[in-house]
């Protein structure tokens, strides 16, 4: 099992490094150099270039070097904590993820918490009773669900708030405890502020495993160890709770593995039309703004998160089934 | 003993015994009716898409500082006049009045002005996508100059029914383009890795694995925030595609590469190999065959994400830019809560969104239902 | 002595007049229809039919475990000595047919008064779960044992199945198992609360055949042990003759044929019992046919000759997958095949003969050794350096049925295309002459011209195999090598199509490599036999000499496992089992 594990870490490495040559790529590709971006910024403000801080800058960066040397500049900072520089907020790139990279983290894994709670439970039951009612109703919403882009789907609970309630459905914070420290209150608040977020950017991940489960559930239902399981006497609901359901949850653990950063994708739409304080809005600012440090901070560290969540889906997986941990 | 043959089954019809794959697939298919429906859905939305123009009641960039943000009219098709009620199509005309205190502006029903539609009426010459010269659309208002709003008007008073045909226009083929881009990678990539084997697998399977655990949205984000801003609509057009189907390959080679590599050690692909196929005619006469079926599954299914993740970007600002028109673009629109609130039609092509991707979902899952038809009893 | 005499003899299980339906979208199908039967403590019932006979509802229906749409319609199914009631042990008579699937009435009596076990028993089994989870479950259930109680008695009860080391058995999963230690979980699991009632839904069919041998045995001695009633549903003869007390014929959802294993025997009343029975004893000896055959026309000069083949497969274990691991699926493989003769290859799973059979084909590479064929100019070829393109003529001279006949014809084809592909390939350009050809092999097959322009879904399995050899005979080829080619198929099915490829030996003078697991149709079928075991042609020689006077003692062990499909000779066989 721990071999396992190590195994499925050292497999991780390649992937992060992947990520991270991708993200520089995008930090590089737009014209010019951030040097040249940030002088021209400080001009368009109207403020003095200081050209032996420029110079500085570029040292720093090593932007006079091949390309690979860059990235091994930048990476190696970011192993040290250094994520280079904000030139929009003229601050270090770290100093502004901070308390946004927690909120999306938060955001992310209550909301696949919530798809997990509200599809496993809908996934049973419509492959159980297939062809029911229920079954029916589930599959149109599922499909809905599904085909509705979820920034849609924030518009029009902003809309019905907005018209119908006269409340703002925005942010994950009440106006008094925005800039209040973490106390008990504030937890509560953001806990109620999370809750429309979760579900709108968790509808179509959920309906998604909804499917996903219902076709794993029909698969294994009619295999023949579950009639062994009756012929031993159990009852129906234990027989199917305690093996095809039991089965059926192995390739849905797997699914973490894309539903995560599926999550992570469609919170970032979300999260602006709502303006979440997270990490998402600052990015998309970022990236209109050419502000590429800050940017491809971003864009490796949500990736991160998602090879994370790909790690752990395996070796949740691996825990569940022991074939896998034998192997 | 051996002229006992077990006799071919009588009650199986001549025509499913001697059915081709697509015959069987269409019957298969047929049974599905929401999957139908929706076929006749979205070949009714290419329509549009491809005469796009033609369906336009006006040009989608006509602005009209009266109109704005102008509510839907209704069609009435009976005029009541005098001389009797005869079949002519019409909305009522509005006057615009504005508080006086709060300057907040509203449009009445005026039932004394109508404003008469001719149906394949004549307007303005325009040349339908972009080469044929016409003049006549299928809707316009009988008087030239006179406008009507059946889907409403937005900030600028844009005929928003236009606006959405065109947006369908963009919206749809990007999906189509898309996809036609991430099949060839797919197909290529995925088949190689599927009958080649070796590293070229491994190296594959990886790099689709790595693609598929990113989130897409940030790196499309960061993609497109690459492409210079004030490049032609055109090459930015081009420019979002490649970048959506950069990810959208990956789906369709892990299909490609599953079939491939469980049709390979198929018998009867090996018996196509002992009968004296190459390699070529091994993959195009037998496995080819096979897996079309599957892949134009995985392609319907493939088109809504396409078209999803168009949205989302241009949504974003991030995609495509004024003055292209697509759905994404007219949803952006409706991003300010303030303008949602006066104009709730401006989520118009939200509509056309929502209802697009679940059919061409419907479809999709028809198809892949279809795709074997030998899989189960044919009855 | 007499009291339990008496006892005996009464019937622990009654189904009568039962009727078992499913009602589908064309109507309603009725499965089992209208069948009696009697289950007597101590004694065996073996219920024969071939697939769709209705052999397995009906055993399912007694249990109430038919999956819906199937329901039973009418009938009786009286269990005398039920235990309704799990707090007490008071029994009584119940007509199980009447009961509610769902009920908890039959759910104690399912695992309790009546156990079963089922075909295949990896998917019988959860691989998710242990053994023991799985086996105690029943115990917790119907006897209210605590867990330590439990895992003693499950202890116990693989200790009773011969499941070695049961202490750490009961803590492993199924796929740790080899197939005949999964079928022994199996049997514990539905012995473990002592049912009066067993029902073994074909339990050894997945099985080879020396471990189908071991079951069988396990099975008699536990029916003693316990004098349980057990209903054995199966397919084949042989089983019937070694194990059954009674038996009973099903076809087409009804009860043909009902009695004494050795008076349905010796003097079977329905024609299909009949045919049933003279297809057990024609394989079992040598074909009439075939000796004359070679009467006619003697073997001819060697025309394909291995010495020495290997083939390895690799695989890759260890933390990151450094360590390579070499399987020798074939070693030192010699063999020398003649114009006009049938050449058997016979062994159990894992034997490597099909892997032999591949090499032989060169659909495999070969790791060293060599195979020299003769062609019909009498020119001699070395094959198992050559690459596809150079394969070509040796290719059109030697051609393969395989198993699987849903498989083994690309669905997307015409018949006309399947069989074209090759004379296309092969140089035949003219429409009108391949349509001519494939019309002459498809009466050569026994297929009307009708079938040329169908697809092959509109064919059964028998028919398929049809297609299967005319495509193999069309490029006229001198040696076909089928691999398993009969056994997918219904007994009556497999004969007519052996008859087939003799027919075709006689009258295109072909010689056929046979691979296959059934040793009684290797003698049928072969003049001269190989017997592989874990890689290595163990014992070879005349097919006669090998089934009767075996030499090596794994052919001697394979050869004592076969059953004899004739009950009066049961138990003069005995067992030999095979130790390396």
């Amino acid at each position: 099992m721990y071999a396992y594990i190590l195994r499925r870490i050292a497999w991780s490495i390649p992937f992060l490094f992947a990520a991270s040559f991708l993200a520089f790529t995008i930090i590089q590709s737009p014209p010019g150099d951030y040097v040249e971006s940030y002088a021209a910024k400080l001009e368009a403000d109207g403020r003095q270039v200081d050209e032996a801080r420029l110079r500085s800058l570029r040292d720093r960066f090593g932007l006079d070097e091949p390309f690979l040397a860059q990235y091994w500049k930048w990476i190696s900072g970011i192993a040290k904590g250094d994520f280079g520089l904000s030139f929009q907020w003229q601050q270090p790139v770290s100093e502004l993820i901070g308390d946004r990279m927690i909120l999306s983290v938060i955001l992310a894994t209550s909301t696949l918490l919530f798809t997990w709670a509200i599809a496993l439970p809908i996934g049973i039951y419509s492959a159980v009773k297939q062809y029911s009612w229920g079954d029916y109703f589930f599959s149109i919403i599922g499909f809905i669900g599904l085909a509705t882009p979820n920034f849609l789907v924030a518009l029009i609970l902003m809309y019905v708030g907005v018209v119908h309630f006269g409340t703002n459905v925005t942010g994950l914070f009440s106006a008094e405890y925005v800039n209040a420290s973490w106390s008990w209150d504030k937890f509560v608040d953001l806990v109620k502020h999370l809750i429309i977020p979760v579900v709108i950017i968790g509808t179509s991940a959920t309906a998604s495993l909804i499917r996903i489960m219902r076709a794993n559930l029909l698969d294994e239902l009619y295999k023949p160890y579950v009639t062994t399981a009756r012929a031993k006497g159990l009852s129906e609901f234990k027989t199917i709770m305690k093996y095809p359901v039991r089965i059926a949850l192995n390739p849905f653990a797997s699914t973490i593995a894309w539903v995560f950063p599926q999550i992570i994708s469609g919170s970032t739409v979300v999260a602006v039309v709502l303006s979440l304080p997270t990490v998402d809005p600052l990015m998309l600012d970022a990236l209109l703004t050419q502000d590429m440090y800050l940017a491809g901070a971003f864009i490796l560290l949500l990736s991160v998160m998602s090879i994370i969540g790909m790690i752990v889906s395996d070796i949740v997986l691996a825990m569940i089934d022991p074939r896998i941990r034998y192997r | 003993m051996s002229n006992t043959v077990d006799h071919i089954d009588p009650r199986l019809p001549k025509d499913i015994a001697e059915a081709s794959q697509w015959q069987l697939m269409w019957r298969k298919f047929k049974k599905h009716k929401l999957a139908l429906i929706s076929l006749y859905f979205v070949g009714f939305l290419y329509v549009i898409a491809a005469f796009a123009e033609f369906f336009q009641p006006f040009d989608p960039e006509v602005t009209s500082r009266r109109d704005v943000f102008h509510p839907p009219q209704a069609i009435k098709f009976l005029d009541r006049t005098e001389d009797g009620t005869r079949f002519r199509p019409h909305v009522l005309g509005t006057t615009l009045s504005r508080d006086p205190e709060t300057l907040a502006t509203s449009y009445e029903i005026n039932a004394d002005e109508k404003i008469y539609i001719s149906i394949l009426g004549k307007t303005k010459p325009y040349k339908l996508a972009g080469f044929i010269p016409m003049s006549r659309r299928i809707i316009a208002p009988t008087k030239q100059g006179e406008r009507f709003y059946l889907f409403g008007g937005d900030r600028l008073g844009r005929d928003m029914l236009s606006r959405t045909i065109a947006g369908t226009r963009i919206s749809m083929s990007i999906g189509l383009v898309g996809v036609a881009m991430s099949l060839f990678l797919g197909t290529l990539i995925g088949g190689m890795a599927g009958y080649l084997g070796g590293w070229i697998d491994s190296v594959s399977t990886r790099a689709i694995e790595l693609i598929l655990s990113m989130p897409t949205i940030p790196i499309w984000l960061g993609l497109s925030a690459t492409i210079p801003a004030d490049i032609d609509p055109l090459m930015r057009y081009f420019a979002i595609t490649v970048i959506l189907s950069l990810i959208g390959w990956t789906e369709l080679a892990r299909v490609v590469r599953g079939r491939f590599l469980a049709l390979r050690t198929e018998d009867f692909v090996t018996a196509a190999r002992l009968d004296g196929a190459r390699p070529r005619r091994v993959v195009f006469r037998h496995i080819m065959p096979s897996l079309m079926s599957h892949i134009i599954a995985s392609v319907s299914l493939a088109i809504p994400a396409m078209i999803l993740a168009e949205t989302s970007l241009s949504f974003l600002g991030l995609g495509l830019l004024p003055p292209s028109i697509s759905w994404g673009v007219l949803l952006k629109e409706a991003q300010n809560i303030r303008s949602i609130a006066q104009a709730p039609w401006l989520f118009t092509p939200g509509v056309f969104v929502l209802f697009a991707v679940l059919a061409l979902n419907f479809l999709g899952d028809g198809l892949r239902d279809a795709a074997d038809p030998y899989a189960q009893d044919l009855g | 002595m007499t009291q339990q005499q008496a006892s005996a003899n009464r019937p622990i299980l009654e189904v009568k007049n039962l009727v078992t339906a499913f009602d589908t979208r064309h109507g309603t199908f009725t499965a089992v229809d209208d069948v009696s039967l009697e289950l007597v403590p101590g004694e065996t019932l073996c219920l024969v039919g071939e697939s769709g006979s209705g052999k397995s509802v009906l055993s399912r229906s007694i249990l109430q475990l038919v999956d819906r749409p199937g329901r039973i319609v009418s009938g009786e199914i009286l269990l005398h000595e039920a235990h309704p009631d799990p707090k007490q042990d008071t029994t009584t008579e119940l007509d199980l047919a009447k009961l509610e699937p769902r009920s908890g009435i039959i759910r104690n009596i399912r695992g309790r008064d009546i156990g079963m076990i089922f075909q295949e028993p990896m998917s019988s089994l959860s691989p998710v779960h242990t053994i023991g989870s799985q086996i105690s479950e029943s115990l917790k259930l119907h006897e209210g044992l605590n867990k330590k109680q439990a895992r003693e008695r499950v202890i116990e009860m693989l200790r009773r199945v011969e499941i070695p080391n049961p202490e750490r058995a009961i803590d492993q999963y199924p796929f740790e198992f080899s197939g005949g230690m999964r079928q022994r979980a199996m049997i514990a699991m539905a012995l473990v609360c002592n049912p009066k009632v067993l029902i073994a839904d074909e339990p050894t069919t997945a099985l080879d055949v020396t471990i189908q041998a071991e079951i069988l045995d396990l099975l008699e001695e536990l029916k003693t042990q316990n004098n349980m009633a057990i209903l054995f549903i199966t397919h084949d003869m042989g089983v019937v003759a070694e194990i059954a007390d009674k038996v009973a014929v099903m076809r087409y959802g009804k009860l043909v044929e009902n009695g004494n294993v050795k008076d349905v025997f010796a003097n079977p009343q329905h024609d299909y019992t009949k045919s049933l029975l003279q297809a057990a004893h024609q394989t079992q000896l040598p074909s009439t046919e075939r000796l004359a055959m070679r009467e006619e026309r003697p073997l001819g000069d060697p025309i394909l000759e291995a010495k020495s083949l290997r083939k390895e497969f690799y695989g890759k274990t260890g933390l990151l997958g450094m360590k390579k691991t070499t399987l020798v699926a074939v070693d030192d493989a010699n063999f020398t095949l003649r114009e006009g003769e049938s050449l058997g290859i016979v062994g159990e799973s894992g034997s490597g003969k099909t892997t032999l059979a591949r090499c032989i084909q060169r659909v495999l590479s070969v790791n060293s050794g060599e195979l020299h064929y003769t062609d019909r100019s009498g020119a001699s070829t070395e094959i198992t350096q050559l690459d596809d393109k150079q394969l070509q003529p040796t290719w059109r001279d030697m051609r393969t049925v395989f198993q699987d006949p849903f498989a083994s014809l690309n669905p997307r084809m015409t018949v006309s295309q399947i069989i074209g592909e090759c004379l296309l390939l092969n140089g035949m350009h003219s429409k009108a002459d391949r349509r001519a050809r494939i019309l002459e092999l498809l009466d050569l097959v026994g297929l009307p011209s009708s079938a040329m322009e169908r697809f092959p879904h509109a064919f059964s399995g028998g028919q398929r195999q049809r297609i299967s050899i005319a495509r193999a005979i069309a490029p006229n080829p001198r040696i076909v090598i089928a691999d398993e080619a009969t056994s997918a198929l219904d007994v009556s099915i497999r004969i007519q199509i052996m008859d087939l490829l003799l027919d075709l030996q006689k009258q295109l003078n072909l010689s056929y490599i046979f691979i296959s697991h059934d040793v009684g149709l290797v003698r049928f079928f072969c003049d001269r036999v190989l017997v592989m075991y874990k890689g290595q042609i163990v014992e070879s020689g005349d097919s006669e000499q090998v089934c009767t006077k075996p030499n090596h003692e794994y052919t001697q062990a394979l050869l004592s496992a076969v059953p004899i499909a004739d009950p009066t000779q049961r138990g003069q066989q005995k067992r030999v089992r095979y130790q390396q």
